[in-house]
């Protein structure tokens, strides 16, 4: 009965949105104030239906009801709880619902707390919202119905991919959809104003928010995915420049883009339509990602031919959202009356490149990671792009940006002293040489890449902390500033120190992978690594063998680390569980992958329980230099982000923002 | 300054951007692409040596083995026309199996070996390599419904 519900409830969603996307677009039109009111108790209502369905399918998780088909392909009665509710959305359809129920949550959160916004504004821009909510409830409906039900009902569940069984992953989706889905909101706001023909600074301080929110949100989103990959797949990597990893990495670089020529716009009345093209992008670039994944397009074109009717549905929706919005861009944006002027060597000029450079890196991201569906399309060779490709295009753009980003905030706007610039730049370019001579007196050899990189990190942090504590002169100063100065400090902060991690990691990482018998050790990176032999556990749903390993230091430290191979019964399969021994300078990570004796990996899994006790096992040990400190940058500039949104000049309802609706 | 000219810096720039990125782009491309060969191709003669090049196919049923003392293991991928000797030092992604598909990247040594620097198991048991699956329908092997293709990481 549940099931049936939710079905209904998606379907009563689907009307809804059907009439939110015609009713209030026409009385904007016409200027018919009761049909533009519909839109907030419409957009209520979806979320209301939307939340309905969502919650009966945890509850169909939750009591591990199988006769819903989707239930008994991802769930299994031995599983824990925690994933129990995450497998919800651990899969195709129940992730589309989680993309709907967040999509359906922003736009009731505008129709809640927009009521400062102008009605046809408002009115106009939750029609564009619901629009797409019909298109996703559309294409649940009638090609992934999450409630299907399954006669005769299965006794037991196929369970959920034991990988996906992981606390990071289990809120890796979420963060994401909030970001893709966040700029959903800009995107709707982008259209209602080109519909209006009127963008002015109101408009852009009305986006920031949900730009911020959204981009913040993505950040932890990727950040989550890259180290769950990190630890879960214990290959050590954290970035494999993966197309499903692209596929959410694009929308955050355009939605970087967007957040810093939003500010132009606001502050300056300048790149208005840019701003624009950007919001249009930014969702146009969720939305392919969204789509990509979900339809395993990207992987392989023959997916496609798997389930025609949801490929082609996804084509249709991605052609009529991008296409239609772009052309809705290059008719009505002409109109659009330009803004302020300002001297190339100005903060607006720094902002124009950091949006050529993220905008550019975009691009080859895009051109790397749909080229191969391109050529194969065109019947041409099969090709892939791995990450020599995007090392050779991505990584020399974002050189000159962190250089940017190290000088911008020094220049003033309108017209800066590029001299005076240059001179408050002395100390964070002397900072930047200093830890480029200590890598080279520290470290063992790199390329090149590698120092300039160590300096450009140490002179944006320099330049970030130098630049707020001119600004702030005081402490207490400091506390009176904007929250919004804090939020950008904070953000570029973390941006240095994610370049730092990146830097150290890719360049300074040492491994030993060798066959290891009980007694013998390794020594990496100052450590002396023995290996104890291997013992059996079991855990809720898998059984482990467990490598006992201690690892001993120079300096007395001493620490013991149990990398394992499970295996999850219900689907046959083994994983690997990295050990991991972290802190702020590196991280040691042992896996162990097969005894010898046993014959390798991959010949049978019997291995796990029948390798004797002294044998020989393949052991693979790495100590990854600040690789930490990636995933901490990426948190602080979510914080950043969500510092600078508590911004009291971006605050729903703060008076500077009434006067200026008012006078426009 | 006008606003003539000031649009015309910003296109220049613009321009130059996007040439610069073009330009890395294409250079990269003629280095780095890496194309896809079936066993029969190699088997053919048709594939350049010494250029990182990707080879998908099965896992030959009892071909896998360590060499004795070392973390070297080598196996044969096949696409059940011809086979294709590959050595991989490493470890092996948690989804490799006898039987089941493959994908690894790497050079063709002068001896006709393979020598992976990387080989790829997807993240679910379910779901085939596309290049895996490519390589079975060349030769003319490919059951549909054997092996789902399509299902990717979560």
């Amino acid at each position: 009965m549940p099931a049936e519900i939710g079905h209904v409830a998606l379907l009563l969603a689907l009307a809804v949105a059907c009439l939110q996307s015609v009713l209030p677009l026409v009385g904007a039109q016409r200027g018919d104030a009761r049909l533009m009111a519909f839109a907030r108790p419409a957009a209520l209502a979806q979320l209301a239906l939307v939340a309905l369905a969502f919650a009966l399918l945890t509850w169909c998780y939750v009591v591990s009801d199988f006769s819903v088909a989707n239930v008994f392909q991802n769930s299994h009665t031995a599983k824990p709880m925690l994933y129990k509710v995450t497998g919800v959305w651990g899969n195709h359809e129940g992730s589309l619902l989680l993309w709907v129920l967040i999509l359906a949550l922003f736009g009731a959160a505008v129709a809640a707390f927009g009521r400062n916004l102008p009605s046809p504004l408002a009115a106009r821009a939750l029609a564009v919202q619901a629009m797409i909510a019909a298109a996703f409830l559309a294409f649940m409906a009638f090609t992934s119905n999450p409630f299907e039900r399954l006669d005769p009902v299965p006794a037991e569940g196929r369970d959920l991919n034991p990988i996906l069984q992981d606390p990071g992953l289990a809120f890796h989706p979420p963060f994401l959809y909030l970001g893709y889905v966040g700029l959903s909101i800009v995107f709707s706001f982008a259209v209602a104003a080109l519909v209006e023909g009127r963008v002015d600074a109101a408009w852009a301080r009305w986006v920031r928010p949900w730009t911020l929110a959204a981009w913040a949100s993505l950040t932890l989103g990727i950040a989550l995915g890259s180290w769950w990959a990190y630890y879960e797949l214990g290959w050590g990597g954290w970035w494999y420049w993966d197309p499903v990893e692209n596929a959410s990495f694009m929308p955050w670089l355009v939605g970087a883009a967007l957040l810093h020529s939003a500010i132009v716009a606001e502050k300056r009345d300048a790149l208005k339509s840019w701003t624009i093209l950007l919001a249009i992008l930014a969702f146009g670039l969720s939305l392919i990602g969204t789509f990509l994944v979900r339809s395993g397009v990207l992987t392989s074109v023959h997916s496609f031919a798997s389930d025609p009717a949801r490929g082609a549905f996804i084509l249709a929706i991605l052609a009529v959202a991008i296409g239609g919005s772009l052309a809705l861009y290059a008719w009505r944006a002409p109109t659009l009356r330009p803004g302020g002027a300002f001297a190339p060597v100005s903060r607006e000029g720094g902002l124009v490149l950091n949006n050529l450079l993220l905008s550019t890196a975009c691009a080859t991201v895009f051109v790397g990671t749909l080229y191969p569906l391109f050529l194969e399309g065109l019947g041409g060779a099969k090709v892939s792009v791995g990450a020599p490709f995007f090392n050779a295009t991505f990584v020399p753009l974002m050189v000159p940006l962190v250089a940017a980003m190290a000088v911008g905030p020094f220049l003033a706007w309108k017209r800066a002293d590029a001299r005076a610039a240059l001179r408050r730049l002395a100390l964070p370019a002397t900072a930047g040489a200093a830890a480029a001579l200590a890598c080279v007196v520290l470290a063992p050899p790199a390329p090149v890449l590698a120092y300039l990189g160590a300096a450009l990190a140490a002179m944006l942090a320099t330049a970030t902390i130098g630049e707020f504590a001119a600004r702030a002169g005081t402490l207490r100063r400091a506390m009176g500033l904007p929250r919004a100065a804090w939020g950008t400090a904070i953000a570029h902060l973390g941006m240095a120190v994610t370049v730092a991690g990146i830097v150290a990691s890719a360049a300074w990482q040492s491994e030993s992978i060798s066959l290891m018998r009980p007694g013998e050790s390794v020594s990496i990176a100052g450590w002396q690594v023995t290996f104890r032999g291997t013992e059996l556990a079991r855990g809720a749903n898998y059984t482990a063998r467990r490598g006992v390993f201690e690892a001993r230091r120079g300096d007395g430290m001493a620490l013991r680390l149990s990398p394992a191979k499970r295996f999850y019964p219900s689907t046959g399969s083994t994983t690997t569980e990295a050990a991991i021994h972290g802190s702020i300078l590196g991280d040691l990570y042992v896996t162990i992958a097969d005894p010898a004796e046993a014959g390798p990996q991959g010949a049978n899994a019997r291995f796990l329980f029948e390798a004797p006790a002294d044998a020989a096992w393949a052991v693979r040990i790495t100590h990854n230099p600040l690789v930490a400190w990636i995933w901490a940058g990426a948190g602080l500039m979510a914080l950043g982000g969500a510092v600078s949104l508590t911004d009291r000049r971006l605050r729903v309802g703060a008076p500077t923002r009434r006067v200026r609706a008012a006078g426009a | 300054m006008t606003r003539k000219r000031r649009r015309l810096q910003v296109l220049v720039l613009c321009m130059l951007g996007l040439g610069t990125a073009a330009a890395l782009t294409l250079a990269a491309f003629q280095d780095h692409l890496v194309f896809f060969h079936a066993p029969s191709d190699i088997a053919a003669g048709k594939v350049p040596r010494e250029r990182m090049l990707r080879i998908g196919g099965l896992v030959e049923a009892g071909s896998v083995q360590r060499v004795a003392g070392t973390t070297e293991i080598r196996f044969r991928v096949t696409d059940m026309a011809h086979a294709v000797d590959v050595s991989f030092v490493g470890v092996l992604p948690d989804l490799f199996r006898e039987g089941q598909g493959v994908v690894a990247n790497g050079r063709l040594g002068a001896d006709g070996t393979f020598r992976a620097s990387e080989v790829l198991a997807r993240h679910d048991e379910t779901y085939m390599p596309p290049e895996a699956a490519e390589a079975l329908k060349r030769a003319g092997h490919w059951k549909p419904g054997a092996a789902p293709p399509g299902k990717g990481k979560d």
